[in-house]
């Protein structure tokens, strides 16, 4: 069991500033096999997965960001992956799919319709006004930095399905996520659905998105994001300790 | 691993940016493409962010034509301007820190000789003249006097350029750079000479004037390193910036230079003839049973 359950951190959406802390500094632990982590607290892996799937529901623009970890077919596994992850998808209305195929920092020119990048992810996230968003597949190292990124410089819910120990910076986690909690996910989304949470956009399928780049998908036919639901003047540019400014003459 | 890493997983071709697809469908994996072919199919590098008319860029290029398997090849590359161009590659990069490439590149085609032995995997470190003449320069020597099966590139601009015009080892004597407004002290430095002595198996100085040439060094520098032992490759690849070429006349210096003090030269240790020599007779009775 991990020894610390608590920590009066938050992790939740930002935009948090030009810094945010990493969740680990502040004494966010990792959940455990059988857990989630939601904003920072443990709770268990059920509740992590319904938090997941209100957050994909409910808010604007939902995205699921598929890494190369899922995106390429490099062994039977990630082949047998990628049919529960269109699972998954297909129980979202209006969920977008956007690939980060790999690491390169695409330079000096980023398609932010047709990919995200962990250099700067939030280009991706502010172009397709994004404010809830799964990461999945994506190496340990780069997801760290990206969901820092992503929560210091926008105000997307962050959801990190990760095959590994889970993210602290990330609003909802839930680790070791295999084929089985691909399936679970999907249930508890069904289950939400039943219960009574009502999809933003009811009625859709995928939307496709990089329109500029898919068109097979969408034949042509472009479905710009819905404008985000947070207003200019509400963000705050720095966090924590950070809000009142550094003290530029202290030695 | 394997080839069907280069493939989408089921259901995701479609949801692939145009880029990746083009890459898919007609990229230069798992055949070797030529100089001839530029253009006619989907190249690694898209785009750079380094100087207009940079010579070094296009060698970067031809270096990506030349490599006989992309699918199974990491470049280690550091600080400098190259690498601005070189992590854009679908090719894997590994960024070591400055002074570090050679000892990087040892680790990693050891681990990839570990973890694939029925697989050749090329490593290829490409890196500046300051990267690898000065600060990596221990590291450079110390993998060649090990014999560490990789080939080493330098770009060889005669220059720090990517950090405003210091002037490194391999800058010519006499010569006044913006950081160095005496001049250089000392002679460029005989990294040639070095590579020789230290028992490298194959090294050639070249300039990026014969597109066809360069891929072609490159592929024998790989190959070479693969069975035989270290390979080298001095490539003199101007800074128009820092020299003050106007970019219509880069491909006119790098003739010039050519011609007075960088002409093409390449050597050969006896292991590394031999085995040069069998498999292009070998390669040749292939090309000829095809053809019947
Ligand atoms: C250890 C270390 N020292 C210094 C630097 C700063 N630095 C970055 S690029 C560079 C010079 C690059 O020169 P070169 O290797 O010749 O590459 P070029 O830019 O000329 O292609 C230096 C000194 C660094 N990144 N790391
Ligand atoms: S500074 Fe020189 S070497 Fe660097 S990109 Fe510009 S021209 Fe090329
Ligand atoms: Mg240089």
């Amino acid at each position: 069991m991990a020894q610390v359950k608590e920590s009066s951190y938050a992790v939740v959406p930002g935009p948090e500033g030009i810094l945010p802390p990493a969740a680990t500094i502040m004494g966010v632990p990792l959940p455990e096999e059988g857990e989630g982590l939601v904003e920072g607290k443990i709770v268990n892996e059920a509740e992590a997965l319904e938090k997941a799937a209100i957050a994909l529901l409910t808010r604007k623009n939902a995205t699921l960001f598929p890494g190369p970890l899922v995106l390429w077919g490099w062994n039977d596994h990630t082949n047998d992956k990628a049919k529960y992850f269109f699972d998954v998808a297909h129980e979202l209305p209006g969920i977008r799919i956007i690939p980060m195929p790999d690491y390169r920092p695409i330079y000096p020119k980023i398609d932010p319709e047709a990919v995200i990048n962990p250099c700067h992810p939030n280009l991706t996230i502010w172009h397709n006004k994004i404010e809830a968003c799964v990461f999945i597949g994506v190496h340990c190292h780069y997801a760290n930095i990206t969901l820092r990124m992503v929560r210091a410089g926008t105000n997307c819910y962050t959801i990190a399905l990760c095959a590994e120990a889970g993210h602290e910076d990330a609003m909802c986690s839930v680790p070791n996520f295999d084929i089985e909690k691909l399936v679970r996910f999907r249930d508890a989304i069904i289950k939400v659905k039943k219960n009574g949470i009502k999809p933003l956009y009811e009625g859709k399928g995928i939307v496709p998105t990089g329109w500029a780049q898919i068109s097979r998908l969408s034949g042509g036919n472009i479905e710009k994001p819905e404008d985000e639901s947070v207003g200019a003047g509400v963000t705050a540019a720095f966090a924590h300790e950070l809000e009142t400014g550094l003290d530029e003459t202290a030695e | 691993m394997s080839l069907k890493t280069i493939n989408a997983a089921p259901g995701f071709q479609d949801y692939l940016p145009k880029e990746y697809q083009d890459l898919l469908e007609d990229g230069p994996f798992f055949k070797q493409r030529k100089v001839s072919e530029l253009g006619s199919f989907k190249e690694v590098i898209e785009e750079h962010p380094m100087c207009s008319g940079c010579a070094m860029t296009l060698f970067i290029r031809l270096v990506y034509l030349g490599l006989p398997s992309l699918e199974h090849t990491v470049i280690c590359g550091t600080a400098g301007c190259g690498r601005l161009a070189i992590s854009q590659g679908a090719v894997p990069f590994i960024y070591g820190n400055y002074g570090d490439t050679n000892a990087v590149a040892s680790g990693l085609k050891r681990g990839l000789d570990i973890r694939f032995p029925d697989t050749p995997k090329d490593v290829v470190v490409m890196a500046g003249d300051g990267g690898l003449a000065d600060i990596g320069f221990h590291g450079v020597m110390h993998s060649w006097f090990r014999k560490e099966k990789f080939t080493t590139i330098m770009l060889d601009n005669e220059v720090y350029g990517n950090t405003g015009g210091q002037d490194s080892g391999m800058t010519q004597k006499g010569m006044v750079m913006k950081m160095a407004p005496t001049g250089k002290k000392f002679e460029k430095m005989d990294m040639l000479g070095l590579a020789k002595t230290a028992g490298v198996a194959y090294t050639a100085r070249i300039a990026p004037t014969n597109p066809t040439r360069v891929a072609n060094t490159v592929r024998k520098a790989v190959l070479i390193a693969r069975e035989v032992g270290p390979t080298f490759i001095q490539a003199y690849t101007s800074c128009n910036i820092e020299y003050a070429i106007p970019t219509p006349k880069v491909m006119d210096d790098a003739r010039d230079v050519e011609k007075d003090r960088y002409g093409f030269v390449e050597y050969f240790s006896d292991d590394a003839k031999a085995y040069w020599e069998e498999s292009e007779k070998e390669r040749k009775r292939l090309r000829k049973a095809e053809k019947k």
